[in-house]
Parts: structure tokens; C-alpha cells; sequence
């Protein structure tokens, strides 16, 4: 395949050598006692690394590979993942190097059902996706992992053994020479589908599998269609079945065929079988392939993402189909959501409890992730005569009603997820719209009182990416609890909403103030907050209050 | 709003006329495929899924009404 040239073309640096480190002169009690070991160093595993390491953490960070994983992988990134790498400190870079999108066109036959745009307002940094080759992502993070010094990342270290103690864990890991011991208060497992920490733990992953196939092709081509995402039903090129295509950054397009069940992977894989059908599909075969793939999937989860001191995140802990970018996107969604509740628990601050909502909020994210995708899948490939049937309808009418085109299901595309959480605070007034708690924090055009143009989203990283008061006017004149961020839009010295979109989108009015929480939740709100209720709306937050036992 | 199973067309002949009117010359096939769109605009026209189920359910229970006949049958 042509990656291995496109990546060195781009000079992204894919390859990393194994470095003997002083660990593994270590043994008997003298062994290497760490906070927080990660394993895998995928996407989420390096986001949540760097994520724990801007907290302060020391992160020792396993691979059992030397390189970038092969081909393009994942490539549909979401807002939510962006706003996540901005406080990484690497948003601007996958932006700059992404294809950005946000409208999508459903096709059946040769003609289009309708069209949909994921972002259609404006006042947000980040666009609804960006496409980008999943080597590049992890090329990104590599580079910022090595800015931090904190951070210890070993390549070709692969852990064989695992044992719980009442205060954490001793893994044993593999390299090229020879095995060592390291113990940890923390294992967070990020090494994939086939997690091999999870079966050390013998935990049970099981639930739907789809017999039908798809084809991936990854194909270089310079073309003008223009930058959507593009699904059909029953195409002329591809009869009775579906297909994707999209655009990815070096002029690459990715395209996902629906096979029969029973098509022979071997057969199809070759490349002189799969290129007449994507020549048909473009109308030239004036392309290359870059990347060919052929898959089944599986949609399941972990009953349970912690065990022990052993927590399991991104692909590790749940696995969906491809069709809605739920996949990266949610491991992404995993890694925000557990780096400031660990951090808090190393430093004493929260009990070990709080950890418990990262499983409470992210099993019920896995499990809505699970049914979005089940039912695209199910809309894509029919499981009975009957299923079949209706899906002629559906399509049949979508051409004529508007009900139909919404029923249409081409993949529902990732949003981040809204928590049903213990640590959030019921509304106690009237709202007439805003996020509740639970919802994330929408994103708005704002300025500095220097007239610096930015965005909201830019203010909560100047605040350090903590706990933080978003106050509206002129404030609730409360002394805020310590150690709280705090951001003012509006009034004599805040932040000058410049389109009057950040009072519309928290349906804000003077004194209105937000409690958000490290990872840009939303905890509680307050049409006039008190001290006391500031209080304790932050301690039910940090799982002080027992709510989570 | 609770699903009605009062009558509520004023001459319901006529709907019941309507319908197996709408099936008259068609296949078995095409029959099915006119059913299961009919299906879907009234769903949609009706726009509440707790009726919608509590429909499916009493429509189910036929099902369940056929398969216990079949068994006293087969004794």
C-alpha cells in the first residue's frame, strides 16, 4: 500500500524506537511504583494521557508496538473530540490538516432523498466534523505527548500479566529485552477491540454480531466532488446494496461498500476485484488505492468499565458499527470524561467513588452509542422480508413527505452525550431553553474587553480547564466557592457577547450563572446562585456528598 | 393521550371500505408493501410513540391470540 509514502511525503513521524528505560533494571521491592499507567496509545490513550499530564500527573504510557497504527482507520472526527484536543493544546493542527464538513446527501438509486447540514448556525470554533486519517491524529498527539515531560511513553512494551492488590496493580510487561515489573494505583486500558488487559481480567464483552460485510477502500484521486459526506441506497454502481463516500485530507477518498454475507473476504480483498466496482462507482479508474480493508463488526460493551484498580476506556470497553463516527469519537468522549475525576482521586480530593460515575456516564453513552448504530446497521441491511419491506416504504416515501426523509437511515452521526449523572443538580428554576445539566457546553462567539475576537469555549481553557462559574451581566455578586474558574459575559468588566449568542444559547439573563465542570459539562445553572448553592452543587460534583454510594 | 379504541368515524364502513378497496387487484406482495407504508404515514400522523406502542400492542396480541388457537388445535 501507498500509506508508507504519503506518510513520509507529509513527514509525519510514524515510527518510534524501543528505549530501554531504568525501570527495568528494577525488581523485588525495589520496582517502579507509578500513579498512573495507560495502556495502548491509540487516540484515546494519548488524549487521556495528555489530558492527566496538563492536570499535573505523572503518566507512564505503554504501546506494544513501534509504530502508527496501519492505514487510515478511523477518519470522521467530531466537534466535540476538537473542542477536547483544543484543551489539548493540538485542536488547531487536526483543523488545519482535516477536510472540514458538515452537510451530508442521502442518494437512492440515482437520485437525491434530501440533504442535511449538522452544524447550520454560525458562532462556533469548531465546524460539526473534520475528516482526517486516524496516523495523522495519533502523528499529532505523539508530538505533543513529547512536549511533556511528565509523560513517559514506551514503545514496545506489551503487558503479559496482571495482578489486582487491594491498592492497585503490578503488570508485568514484555520487551525487547526481556520482561519487568511496574506497579500503579491505576491501569487505564485503552488498547482496543481486542483488549488483551480485558481478558487478564476476565471480564465478559459480548452482544450483537452483523453477518454482513463491508469493503473500505481508501483511493488517491484528484476529483471535484465537493466536501460531504455522501450515502446511497441501492446504487446504479452498486446494486441492492449501499455505499459511502468521503472526502479525506492528500486528495484521499474513503469508500465503504455493503457485500453480501456471503462474498469471500480473501476474494474480495483483491485489489483487481475491488477496483472494477469503485470504477463503476466514480465512472474512471483513474486512482490508487491507498488502504483496502474488509470488515464485519460487532456492537457491544463491558457490563462493567471499572474492575478493581483496572478501568477500561475507548474500543477496550465498547465497540460499535463504523456508521455514525461513534466509534473514536466516544473512546475521545471516555478519555475527557475520566482524566479530571482520576486526577482528583490521586490528589485525595474526591473519593474513589467519583470514579464510579465515569462508569454510570459513560456505560449509558456506550449503550445510546450501541443503539444508534444497531439501527443504521439494521436500516442498511435488513434482517427479514419484512424489515425489507418496510425500508422500500420508508424510501419510497421519503421522495414524496418529510417524515420520510427523516426516517431515512443513512448513519446518525456522533453528538456528544448528555448525562442522566448523579453528580448533576436538577434545574430548581424555570429554563426556557440552554443546556441542562448533564449537556455540554454549547460554544459562542465572544470578545476580550480589548475588542480580541474569540470563542467561549477559548475562555474556559484561559481558566485553566477547571471547575468554573459562567456568569451573565453583572453577576450574581456572590463570592464564588475557591478555587472556581470564573468567566463574565456581559457587564462592566466581562466578556462582550458580540452577537448576543451566548445569552440566546444559555438563555441567559443577568445574573444567570453555569457551574461547569473540567471537562466542560454542564453541572448545575442558576437563574440567581447562592453561596450555599454553589456549594453544594459543587460538592455533589465532585462526589463529596454521597450521592454516588 | 391513551390510544382510542372507541369508534370514532362517524360511518366506520366506509373506512373499513376504503382500505380493502385500496388492496383490490393487487398480489399478496403488493398488498404488503401497501400495508407497510400505510403503516408508517399513519404512525406519523398519529406522532406519539406511547400510542404508536400501545397500537402495536394490541395489534400483537392476535399473534399471540393465533399461536394459542394453533396449540389447542395440535392437542
Amino acid at each position: 500500500m501507498a500509506q508508507a509514502e504519503t506518510q513520509a511525503r507529509n513527514q509525519t513521524k510514524t515510527q518510534f524506537g524501543y528505549r530501554r528505560h531504568a525501570d527495568q533494571d528494577r525488581t523485588g521491592a525495589d520496582i517502579a511504583v507509578h500513579q498512573v499507567i495507560v495502556v495502548g496509545a491509540g487516540p484515546v490513550g494519548l488524549s487521556l494521557a495528555i489530558d492527566l499530564a496538563q492536570r499535573g500527573q505523572d503518566v507512564l504510557l505503554l504501546d506494544d508496538a513501534d509504530r502508527i497504527g496501519e492505514g487510515s482507520r478511523a477518519i470522521c472526527f467530531s466537534k466535540r473530540s476538537l473542542e477536547f484536543w483544543d484543551r489539548l493544546g493540538v485542536g488547531d493542527r487536526m483543523v488545519d490538516k482535516g477536510v472540514v464538513w458538515s452537510v451530508g446527501r442521502i442518494f437512492h438509486g440515482d437520485q437525491q432523498l434530501y440533504q442535511f447540514n449538522l452544524l447550520p448556525e454560525q458562532g462556533h470554533k469548531r465546524p460539526a466534523f473534520i475528516n482526517l486519517q486516524q496516523f495523522y491524529a495519533e502523528a499529532y498527539l505523539v508530538d505533543r505527548v513529547e512536549q511533556l515531560p511528565s509523560i513517559s511513553l514506551r514503545w514496545r512494551n506489551k503487558v503479559v500479566a496482571l495482578e489486582q492488590r487491594n491498592d492497585g496493580v503490578a503488570l508485568t510487561i514484555d520487551t525487547p529485552d526481556g520482561h519487568y515489573l511496574v506497579r500503579a494505583a491505576y491501569v487505564i486500558a485503552c488498547d482496543g477491540a481486542r483488549s488483551s488487559l480485558r481478558r487478564m481480567v476476565g471480564a465478559e464483552f459480548s452482544g450483537q454480531v452483523f453477518e454482513d460485510q463491508f469493503l473500505i477502500a481508501d483511493v488517491k484521486m484528484t476529483a471535484e466532488f465537493p466536501t460531504e459526506r455522501w450515502f446511497w441506497f441501492d446504487p446504479p454502481f452498486h446494486a441492492g446494496r449501499s455505499a459511502l463516500l468521503h472526502k479525506q485530507p492528500d486528495d484521499i477518498w474513503r469508500i465503504d461498500l455493503q457485500l453480501n454475507r456471503y462474498a469471500d473476504p480473501a476474494v474480495e480483498k483483491q485489489p483487481e476485484n475491488v477496483r472494477p466496482r469503485i470504477a463503476r462507482m466514480l465512472g474512471h479508474d483513474k486512482f490508487e488505492f491507498e488502504w483496502i480493508s474488509l470488515y464485519k463488526f460487532q456492537c457491544r460493551r463491558m457490563d462493567r468499565f471499572i474492575h478493581g484498580r483496572v478501568i477500561f476506556a475507548g474500543d477496550a470497553a465498547h465497540q460499535v458499527s463504523p456508521f455514525g463516527a461513534r466509534g473514536a469519537n466516544s473512546g475521545l468522549e471516555d478519555a475527557e470524561n475520566l482524566a479530571w475525576k482520576l486526577d482528583r482521586v490521586l490528589r485525595g480530593q474526591s473519593p474513589e467513588m467519583l470514579l464510579e460515575s465515569y462508569h454510570v456516564e459513560r456505560s449509558a453513552a456506550a449503550d445510546e452509542n450501541i443503539r444508534e448504530s444497531t439501527r443504521s446497521t439494521d436500516f442498511m441491511a435488513p434482517n427479514s422480508h419484512q424489515e425489507a419491506r418496510l425500508r422500500k416504504a420508508v424510501l419510497s416515501l421519503a421522495k414524496e413527505t418529510e417524515f420520510g426523509k427523516r426516517m431515512v437511515n443513512g448513519g446518525r452521526l456522533s453528538v456528544p452525550s448528555i448525562y442522566e449523572s448523579p453528580l448533576s443538580t436538577p434545574d430548581g428554576q424555570d429554563w426556557r431553553g440552554g443546556p441542562r445539566p448533564g449537556t455540554s457546553m454549547p460554544d459562542a462567539p465572544i470578545a476580550a474587553q480589548s475588542g480580541h475576537a474569540m470563542f467561549l469555549t477559548d475562555a474556559f481553557i484561559g481558566q485553566g480547564t477547571r471547575f468554573t462559574l459562567l456568569e451573565f451581566g453583572n453577576g450574581a455578586s456572590v463570592a464564588a466557592p475557591e478555587g472556581l474558574g470564573a468567566i463574565r459575559i456581559g457587564g462592566q468588566d466581562g466578556f462582550v457577547d458580540r452577537d448576543g449568542l451566548a445569552t440566546a444559547r444559555y438563555d441567559a439573563e443577568p445574573g444567570t450563572a453555569y457551574l461547569l465542570r473540567p471537562d466542560g459539562y454542564v453541572t448545575a445553572r442558576f437563574r440567581h446562585p447562592t453561596r450555599g448553592a454553589l456549594e453544594a452543587a459543587l460538592a455533589r460534583a465532585v462526589g463529596l456528598n454521597g450521592r454516588l454510594s | 393521550m391513551p390510544l382510542s379504541t372507541s369508534s370514532n368515524f362517524a360511518r366506520p364502513d366506509d373506512a373499513f371500505r376504503a382500505i380493502v378497496e385500496a388492496h383490490r387487484g393487487l398480489t399478496d406482495e403488493q398488498s404488503a408493501d401497501l400495508d407497510a407504508a400505510l403503516v408508517l404515514i399513519l404512525a406519523n400522523h398519529i406522532g406519539d410513540i406511547d400510542v404508536l406502542s400501545e397500537a402495536i400492542a394490541l395489534a400483537s396480541r392476535r399473534m399471540i391470540a393465533a399461536d394459542q388457537q394453533q396449540q389447542q388445535q395440535q392437542q
